[in-house]
This record gives structure tokens, C-alpha cells and sequence, in this order.
């Protein structure tokens, strides 16, 4: 992952010291973190959230369209695995109950690994 | 004509009142529009003479013709379709059949394939026609195949059709009860029942489609339901009587107008009640302008059945 230049995270804020939301499909919005600079770009997933299906599709697409290539969440659900896989993006989670700043420095060091199986179920339940 | 026996909330006697209407219909296509959990066939133990496999079509990709254009990407209201690095995926799943993805795609890269809905189970019981769908376990929609039981229901040509329908007031509901010529709402007189009867209300009056109470469980609860029904001008078809003979034979699974003596007169007159209202569905306006015509003719008040 030496080659990962920008990180999308779930997210509830703006900040480096906003939540992680552990939500992906309907999360608030992605901080799009550099990792070279810690500069944050916060992308909004409102058109996800009023979604009545395919949240986590096009919650993937927004990521990818960020240019993010690692995305760090909560929960994944399957559709949205298999989307953000095609694209090549990787897949941190179980990283709420955090902050975007601890999520992205524990990503830094190493220290969550990149999923090959989703941990969420469809919709969100 | 069609009769669609509704409800919001559900456990209020739908199925019960369906059953004991379709069991003194003359002729009558009892259908059981309630997919997810189809439970008419209970009552009227019908003798199931076809059973069909219903399916939808869904896109499916003929990957060495596809420019990654995302045309049906973007056409897709469903996100059933993205293109992700070049990489086009379907989610057949989540498809609801409208068939834009194959009719936009410049290449045919996207051809007709199949989701299976469920099953649509014909059959008879006594000279009730019988028709039900059931969705296959783990299908999320149920107006796909609810649509295809109802296009079976137009090849029945015998009487009239009473529809069990699903409860609730999202689409399978209104799905249920759109072609009606008259909808019975199903209650009970209490707290719950009376909530989800206001939202039943609100939900198909838009539709303009003649609606009645029946009032299951009578002289239980309160009488918000009635009152309800008084300020809203909503008629109350039938009460059916809060009684034990009624539960009793309900849960052996009884047809309840054919097991307990006093009934029949309650279902003739809701039946009665039912035909009268659907012969009077011509628009209110018009129905007010011929009615003043004829006042001015002098004919006095129009009868129901000259529409």
C-alpha cells in the first residue's frame, strides 16, 4: 500500500477531529485525507443517504470518483465491497469509535488491515 | 369487478373477511395478493391445479461487447448498474425490471436475463377460482410479481374478484388495491388499529377509489374508529362482533360465515354494500353535474347502478 496517496474516511464532520461514522452507504460525508500533508477535502454523501436502495453503490462511487484510494469505514455491506474492490480501492474496517485523524494515523502505521470480505450486511441492517 | 380487502395494520381480519366473502360470492376469484405471506389458501383450502415459476427480467452483461460508456449506468434509477474503474457490475437483485439499461446500451452489451420471483399457484375451491403468488425466500420486491398475478386474474374470466392484500400503506399495499372499483378497509376498535386505519386512509383516498369500513372485533376498545369514520364521511360496511364462536372457529382455520350462525347477514350486506359503492364511481364533479341535470329533468335522485 506504499502507493496510497489519498484516503477516504467515513465520515460525521469535516475535521481531522470529526467521528469516524461507522456507516458507509449512509454515512454523513468522506474525508478525503492526503496522507502526505494531512490536508482534508470533505465530500458530502448526502445523494447516498435519501437513497431507498443502492446507498453503499453509490456511496462507493462518490470514493472512487474522490480519487481515494483506501477507504476506512465501520461497516461495509456486500454490494458495496464487490464495488469499491472493482475499482481497485481498499478496504479498512471496523475503525469507529474514533476519530478521522486516529483512523487515518492508525492506517499510517500500519495497523488495519485491508479486508477481503465484507463485514456489513445489504442495507445496512 | 374488482374488491380489494385492505388494511394498515395487519392481524386485523383481511384475510378473514376475504375468505368469508369469496366463500358466498357467487363465482367469485378469490385472489391472495399478500406475497410475502400468502395465507388465503388456509381458509379456503383450495385444490391447486397449476403452479408456475414467475420471474423478471434483469440485465445481463455480455462483457466482450461493452465500451464501459455507463449509458445504463446512468439511466438506472436503482442503482443496479455502476462502472467502476472500468469495470461495469450488475446487481440483478436490485433490478426492478424496467428494461431502460438494455434499450439505452449503444453495443447490446446488456441482454435479457431472469430473477425468479417466486410462484403464481392456480386453483379451485368449490366454484371459487383461487389464484395466490408467493415470492421465493430472499426476493425483496413484491409488486413484480404481484403485477403478474394480476395480469392471471384478467384470463379468469368467471365473476368478480376479491383480493386479499398485503397490509400496510407502502407499494405492495397500494400495488393491491390500485385497480380496485371499491377498496374494505379492516379494522378493530382499538388504539393500534385505529393509527394504522388513518393511514390506510390517507394513503389510498388520493386514489378516488370508493373505500369502507368493516370493523372487526366490534365492542372492543373505544370508538375512535367510528368517530373517525363519522368526521371523514367513511361508511362503515359491516361491524363483525367481538365473539368467542368467531375466534374459535377462525383458529381451527374455518371459513367464519360458514361457522357461526348470525354472520351470513353481516357479509350479504357488506357484499351488498361493496357492488353498490363500486357502481358509483364516476368522479364526484360529474356525478354532481348529472346529478343536478337530472334534477332538473326532473328524475329526482339517480340510482347506483346507472353507471
Amino acid at each position: 500500500m506504499s502507493d496510497v496517496k489519498k484516503v477516504a474516511v467515513s465520515s460525521e464532520g469535516p475535521t481531522l477531529d470529526s467521528r469516524v461514522d461507522a456507516r458507509f452507504g449512509r454515512c454523513g460525508g468522506f474525508a478525503i485525507v492526503e496522507l502526505e500533508t494531512m490536508n482534508i477535502e470533505y465530500v458530502s454523501n448526502g445523494s447516498s443517504q435519501t437513497m431507498s436502495q443502492g446507498a453503499g453503490i453509490q456511496a462507493a462511487e462518490n470514493v472512487a470518483n474522490a480519487g481515494a484510494q483506501v477507504l476506512l469505514s465501520g461497516y461495509v455491506g456486500p454490494k458495496a465491497f464487490t464495488a469499491l474492490q472493482a475499482a481497485g480501492i481498499g478496504i479498512g474496517q471496523d475503525v469507529d469509535g474514533m476519530t478521522v485523524g486516529e483512523a487515518v494515523e492508525k492506517f499510517k502505521q500500519g495497523q488495519v488491515p485491508m479486508a477481503d470480505s465484507p463485514n456489513g450486511q445489504m442495507g445496512g441492517k | 369487478m374488482i374488491f380489494a380487502i385492505a388494511s394498515g395494520k395487519g392481524g386485523t381480519g383481511k384475510t378473514t373477511v376475504s375468505a368469508s366473502l369469496a366463500a358466498l360470492w357467487d363465482n367469485a376469484v378469490a385472489v391472495d395478493l399478500d406475497v410475502e405471506e400468502p395465507n388465503l389458501h388456509l381458509f379456503l383450502n383450495p385444490e391447486i391445479t397449476d403452479t408456475e415459476k414467475a420471474y423478471i427480467t434483469v440485465p445481463e452483461l455480455v462483457e466482450e461487447r461493452c465500451i464501459k460508456c455507463g449509458a445504463c449506468r446512468d439511466i438506472c434509477q436503482f442503482k443496479a448498474i455502476t462502472l467502476m474503474a472500468d469495470t461495469l457490475i450488475t446487481f440483478p437483485e436490485m433490478c426492478h425490471g424496467c428494461g431502460g439499461c438494455m434499450l439505452i446500451c449503444p453495443e447490446k452489451a446488456l441482454v435479457p436475463g431472469q430473477r425468479e420471483l417466486g410462484e403464481i399457484l392456480r386453483g379451485k375451491a368449490g366454484d371459487t377460482e383461487f389464484l395466490m403468488g408467493r415470492s421465493r425466500i430472499g426476493e425483496a420486491m413484491s409488486p413484480p410479481l404481484m403485477r403478474q398475478v394480476k395480469e392471471r386474474m384478467g384470463f379468469i374470466a368467471s365473476g368478480d374478484v376479491i383480493i386479499d392484500a398485503p397490509p400496510g400503506v407502502s407499494c405492495p399495499a397500494v400495488s393491491a388495491v390500485k385497480d380496485a372499483n371499491a377498496i374494505v378497509l379492516v379494522t378493530e376498535p382499538t388504539p393500534f388499529g385505529f393509527h394504522d386505519f388513518k393511514l390506510a386512509y390517507e394513503a389510498f383516498s388520493p386514489m378516488n377509489i370508493p373505500m369502507g369500513a368493516v370493523i372487526n372485533r366490534a365492542g372492543l376498545g373505544d370508538t375512535s374508529v367510528q368517530d373517525f369514520c363519522a368526521e371523514k364521511d367513511i361508511p362503515i360496511w359491516a361491524e363483525i362482533p367481538y365473539d368467542r364462536a368467531i375466534a374459535e372457529a377462525y383458529s381451527h382455520g374455518k371459513v367464519i360465515v360458514e361457522a357461526v350462525p348470525g354472520l351470513k347477514e353481516v357479509f350479504l350486506s357488506l357484499k351488498e354494500k361493496m357492488i353498490e359503492a363500486a357502481n358509483n364511481t364516476g368522479e364526484p364533479d360529474e356525478l354532481d353535474e348529472l346529478e343536478a341535470l337530472a334534477g332538473l329533468a326532473g328524475a329526482g335522485r339517480m340510482g347506483g347502478g346507472v353507471f
